[in-house]
């Protein structure tokens, strides 16, 4: 049978606030145990949770990069279930109105296809504290300093038809949320955390298959294998005949399948009402549009503009714009160098090259845009070739100092004297005079060939200082005698 | 409308109240009563009423994104009954 896939996502980005979603305290990953606790978060009798106005900023923020209606009024609703790292008993989380109501996004994929994917709503509510099950002699320990920690949780539309198009659509919202700068989009940290309602229906059939969700998987390619994963046991099922079982699924990567959490039915039972220790957030059109006004570009805008503007290609232009740390990282070395594809090829390729290898982000680069630019500069102006700027650049990545200065102390500098090349050319046809007769024996294309010797010899002999634009000709005319 | 005695076990159980078989019974009938009134109230025309999320006609006040609370952990551990390395200590829980 022909299966489609239909798939919807929930993506929890935690806002980069510095307080708490309902208290004062300090929000920060890696601290001490329960050092970032108030009675709030507690959830002690008789403390009441305040807003935090920089939260609803964020979310207002979000709502326009997605081309949402904004809820004018929104409520907050306690979500209730029993769990140690809940101290409350419930989680402050919003249901009828929530901040940001119906929007959507045009995601591209690698192939050039775009496809419109709808955002239901995007909804504020607190984080959990954290259980840790190991060493305790038996017991747990509860670690409460994420509670209380703001979360937009945003739920989109099954409208996503492969584990491309979902992984596409998360490597957008990740860009929005950091572009927006409201959300530090470090995976590996937990900010941003994705569950997957997944179901499978035969091609063709309106109605939809039974779901189920996978919880919390937090890197882009987690998110791929797990779909494919759970693509292929529900496939496995329904082939043969059986039926799928609505419940919550755990993606393990180390083994790479999902397993049974626990069955939905049992669990879903959270009695939402209306938190009355809230008042609802009524906004007003000011305010709103106030917040339009201060949107940054988006990726999407800034990769047509890099088209448009630096003539770059489609391709170029998205994967610059994909962040907004390279983005910037890029036009502030190009304002130097004035060569856009020069420009984006380095960033691209050795820069990006070496931040891979290093594991770090760009924003972590020990090269900054500035140094970047001059090194690209004295490529521009032909002082070296890209061979040495390679070296150049891996010294400056070490800190040796600036591009001009380690050209300077290592004596890099091309030679573009042709009186000198012409004389390094004659020392090596000298002491290569076999080559140099097989090669005036041999037709064009042989030569063609062969001249790569000549080449490498006097790179060799220059110590990769003969810059190839002016050795090339000089070498083919010295060649022919 | 009424509800059967296997509902009220099941709401007790999502409270993780512990109900002996008289209670049941006794919550049976107060819950059911309720339920009546609400059945009752349910005749009322609502149309164009917006529903009511709060008694209170003022809105919610906001706070500044501001760190105001400084670490007291000693003070709160000092009212657990077991705690280590920090932590609140529970009985074990794995879901």
């Amino acid at each position: 049978m022909n299966w489609e896939v239909v798939i919807g996502l929930e993506i929890h980005t935690q806002l980069s606030t510095k307080s708490k979603l309902f208290s004062g305290a300090a929000v920060g990953f890696g601290a001490e145990p329960n050092t970032q606790t108030t009675l709030v978060d507690l959830g002690m009798p008789g403390a009441l949770p305040v807003f935090n106005k920089e939260a609803l900023r964020m979310a207002v923020m979000f709502g326009h990069a997605i081309n949402a209606e904004i809820g004018m009024t929104s409520v907050f609703a306690r979500k209730n279930y029993f769990y140690p790292d809940l101290p409350k008993g419930y989680q402050t989380s919003q249901m009828d109105h929530p901040i940001v109501g119906k929007g959507y996004l045009d995601v591209t994929l690698d192939d050039g296809t775009t496809s419109r994917i709808g955002i239901t709503r995007a909804h504020l509510e607190e984080d959990a504290g954290k259980s840790l099950h190991e060493d305790f002699h038996g017991m747990t320990g509860i670690d409460l300093n994420r509670s209380s920690t703001p979360l937009l949780e945003i739920v989109s539309e099954p409208d996503i038809r492969s584990a491309k198009e979902a992984v596409a659509y998360v490597k957008m919202i990740h860009s929005i949320v950091t572009y927006l700068g409201i959300c530090d989009g470090n995976m590996a940290e937990g900010s941003m955390r994705c569950d997957i309602n997944l179901s499978l229906r035969p091609k063709g059939q309106e109605e939809y298959g039974t779901r189920t969700e996978i919880k919390n998987v937090n890197s882009f390619r987690f998110i791929e294998k797990a779909i494919y994963t759970e693509i292929e046991r529900q496939s496995d099922i329904l082939e043969d005949g059986g039926k799928i079982v609505q419940e919550t699924r755990l993606y393990d990567p180390e083994k790479n399948e999902t397993r049974s959490m626990r069955s939905k039915e049992d669990a879903n039972d959270y009695r939402y009402f209306p938190c009355p220790d809230l008042l609802p957030i009524e906004l007003t059109e000011d305010y709103v549009e106030e917040i339009r006004q201060t949107l940054p570009e988006l990726p999407s805008q800034k990769a047509v503009r890099f088209q448009s503007e630096y003539k770059l290609s489609e391709y170029d232009a998205n994967v610059l714009s994909s962040s907004r740390a390279m983005a910037d990282y890029f036009e502030t070395a190009n304002s130097q160098v004035k060569d856009a594809k020069l420009t984006a090829n380095w960033v691209m390729g050795e820069l990006s090259k070496t931040l891979n290898q290093e594991q770090l982000d760009i924003a972590q680069s020990t090269v900054s845009a500035e140094a970047f630019g001059e090194l690209l500069i004295r490529i521009k102006d032909n002082t070296i070739n890209g061979k040495t700027a390679k070296d150049v650049f891996q010294a400056m990545w070490l800190g040796e100092g600036s591009a001009d200065q380690i050209i300077d102390a290592k004596g890099l500098k091309q030679v573009t004297d042709t009186g000198a090349i012409e004389s390094m050319i004659q020392t090596i046809m000298d002491a290569n005079q076999a080559q140099v007769e097989q090669y005036r024996a041999a037709d064009e294309d042989k030569q063609k060939k062969m001249i790569g010797f000549f080449v490498g010899q006097v790179m060799k002999a220059s110590q990769g200082k003969a810059n190839p634009g002016i050795v090339n000709p000089i070498l083919a005319k010295m060649l022919k005698g | 409308m009424s509800i059967d005695k296997q509902d009220v076990q099941k709401i007790a159980h999502l409270a993780r109240l512990a109900l002996t078989e008289a209670d049941a019974e006794q919550y049976q009938q107060s819950l059911s009563s309720v339920l009546s009134l609400v059945e009752q109230m349910q005749s009322v025309n609502t149309d164009g009423i917006e529903p009511l999320s709060n008694p209170l006609e003022m809105t919610q006040r906001l706070r500044d994104d501001v760190v105001t609370e400084e670490n007291r952990r000693d003070d709160f551990l000092a009212n657990a009954p077991q705690t280590e390395a920090g932590l609140f200590l529970v009985p074990k829980v794995i879901d």
